[in-house]
């Protein structure tokens, strides 16, 4: 198991925002964290990055429980994350952007190993190099941000609302290149809305619901689930 | 008017392209000439020659002075703000703790007596300035953008009450006088010493040739990691922490390094003024300081520079274009009227500065575009 998170609570001020959550990502997965809009996913996803700290629970990563661990150090051990919103760096070019992914590494020749697939994966970022981040239009962004997680060269990738905003052909896109990263061996815990697209090419699922997991199973299973169906995938 | 910005950022980017274009032996002389230009400034025989640059009504050299030690406290200041991104509006209060160290070490009317000469004062003062900067950061450097502004503000509110209340150590609203001048053996040719009283001449050249050494430092650091990790922290904090930057750590080295050259700039105003007390260190002075810093364009050294140049100088400057004019108003009187002017429509029309960073006139435009979204994005 990469990642097992046990009984996990978060509290936003005297607001608790995750009532004793527990899951688990297994190597090689891909696994789909679905839920409506405050369910607590992106809360989920900060407290595994370590940007929120957590009120109890456990969380352990790689065999170690990093509950306490401080988010750089996180991201040194193996968690990369392209945040909700993108936070793709404004001023800095698509290039530096994408080196501040590598910021923690001192592996050059591995750094540029990994720059190029990233520009193999996203040949749109090769072209925009030399262009600042804030002048990326909504997709570009969101490709930089999960190739700039690509450059921590991750063990498992957090990806928060990969889809957001974005044009039905670019969505369509970005879950291909996301099931493409999967089959090159990275391990996937992506929280998303668009519930059809992400539990179709998830191996797992969970269902996220104001702060509690409802339901878990394979991704088909849920896809044909009839409660999630009504709820989430807009079919009665 | 979004237009209108583009266009002048593209002729900012145009400028600078220009400038790194120009073979290396021009960029050296225009360097060389503008530095003997700002070293031979304060000369009466150089400046009495430039009719409407020079101040009429108070003494160049010593405007110059007050000028210089002002733009040391703004490159010391844009490392925090610029740089890191993090709004400090207690600046001064570093100032005046490297001022009163300066004081309370060298002067013989401290409680302690102790005499040390200036030159071995200001590392000391540095040191201290720096480790208040530290320990005024640990705290205070997990809050974010107000918090921190408020709880800096607070500080340098407290530095400057307990220096005018403190009768033990700071000597109250008395002040701490007789603070010798730097160096009080090196003598000029007219066997006086070159540090004195009168001609405020050596104190600008020292300022001076210090600013050029700390502007080296400065840009050396945001060329390296330390760099990076500042450009990232400000731009968004919270990628820059799950990019693998230890955010709190390099905000620490921002404050403290902020702080050393603002406690650097109090130890050499000390050793100018030889007496200082609580009003040295009004809170408008902090203001003031922030101000040249946002007005010159954060993010960038020469940026900073010029805008505190232009904070100080400019109203100086101001003071005695009325009576050069033969104008019937005291134009002095209105001079923060204008600045405050200038200030506000600057921030209307070139929110990122005279001369921003490139990064930061990306992330203005940034901005601009969250607070007014085009349609769907694609």
């Amino acid at each position: 198991m990469l990642l097992e998170i046990e009984n996990l609570t978060l509290l936003y001020g005297r607001i608790q925002a995750l009532h004793g959550i527990s899951l688990h990502v297994n190597e090689g997965e891909v696994v789909a964290l679905i839920g409506a809009n405050g369910a607590g996913k992106t809360t989920t996803m900060r407290a595994i990055s370590g940007l929120r700290p957590v009120a109890s629970g456990k969380i352990i990563f790689d065999g170690h429980d990093v509950t306490k661990v401080r988010a750089d150090l996180r991201v040194i051990r193996g968690i990369g994350q392209a945040p909700e919103g993108r936070g793709v760096f404004p001023g800095m070019t698509v290039q530096e952007n994408l080196e501040m992914g590598a910021y923690s590494r001192r592996d050059r020749a591995g750094i540029a190993q990994d720059l190029a697939m990233v520009f193999d994966l996203f040949p749109r970022l090769r072209e925009r190099q030399r262009q600042a981040g804030g002048t990326l239009s909504g997709g570009e962004q969101q490709m930089l941000a999960v190739g700039r997680a690509m450059m921590t060269r991750p063990k498992l990738l957090l990806l928060d609302e990969p889809s957001m905003g974005l044009a039905p052909m670019l969505i369509q896109q970005i879950f291909e290149i996301i099931t493409r990263i999967n089959e090159q061996g990275t391990t996937v815990l992506l929280v998303e809305q668009n519930a059809q697209q992400a539990l179709s090419r998830a191996h797992r699922g969970y269902v996220l619901e104001t702060g509690s997991i409802v339901k878990e199973g394979s991704g088909q299973e849920l896809l044909h689930d009839p409660a999630v169906k009504e709820a989430y995938l807009g079919v009665a | 008017m979004n237009a209108h910005v583009e266009k002048v950022r593209a002729r900012g980017a145009r400028m600078r392209q220009r400038w790194q274009n120009m073979p290396r032996q021009v960029r050296w002389i225009a360097i060389i000439a503008l530095l003997v230009f700002l070293y031979l400034l304060p000369n009466r025989w150089f400046y009495i020659n430039l009719w409407y640059f020079r101040t009429m009504e108070s003494d160049m050299a010593t405007v110059l002075f007050e000028t210089s030690f002002f733009v040391l406290l703004a490159v010391g200041l844009n490392v925090v703000v610029g740089f890191a991104g993090l709004l400090d509006l207690g600046y001064f209060g570093f100032f005046a703790v490297g001022a009163y160290t300066v004081a309370l070490l060298t002067s013989p009317e401290s409680r302690f007596d102790i005499g040390w000469p200036w030159l071995l004062a200001v590392p000391a003062a540095v040191a201290v300035t720096m480790l208040s900067g530290v320990i005024l950061g640990t705290p205070t450097l997990r809050l974010r953008g107000d918090y921190l502004a408020i709880v800096t503000l607070g500080f340098a509110e407290m530095i400057r009450l307990y220096a005018a209340r403190n009768e033990g150590i700071a000597n109250g609203q008395r002040g701490i006088p007789e603070i010798p001048h730097p160096v009080p053996d090196l003598k000029g040719s007219d066997g006086q010493s070159v540090f004195g009283v009168v001609d405020a001449r050596p104190y600008y050249w020292l300022t001076l040739t210090i600013i050029i050494f700390v502007i080296l430092g400065v840009r050396n650091l945001t060329r390296s990691r330390v760099g990076r990790a500042w450009v990232a922290i400000r731009e968004d904090e919270d990628a820059a922490q799950i990019m693998g930057v230890p955010t709190f750590k390099y905000k620490l080295w921002a404050f403290a390094i902020g702080a050393a050259v603002g406690g650097l700039s109090g130890a050499l105003f000390a050793g100018k003024q030889s007496f200082i007390n609580s009003d040295s260190f009004q809170l408008t002075n902090s203001i003031l300081v922030l101000a040249a810093v946002i007005l010159g364009g954060a993010g960038n050294v020469y940026g900073a520079v010029i805008g505190a140049f232009i904070t100080w100088y400019l109203p100086e400057w101001v003071r005695g274009i009325g009576g050069a004019l033969g104008l019937e108003i005291n134009v002095a009187e209105y001079r923060i009227l204008i600045f405050g002017a200038v200030l506000i429509i600057m921030m209307i029309f070139r929110p990122q500065g005279i001369l921003p960073s490139r990064r930061r006139a990306a992330e203005f435009a940034d901005r601009r575009q969250e607070a007014a979204p085009t349609e769907a994005s694609a």
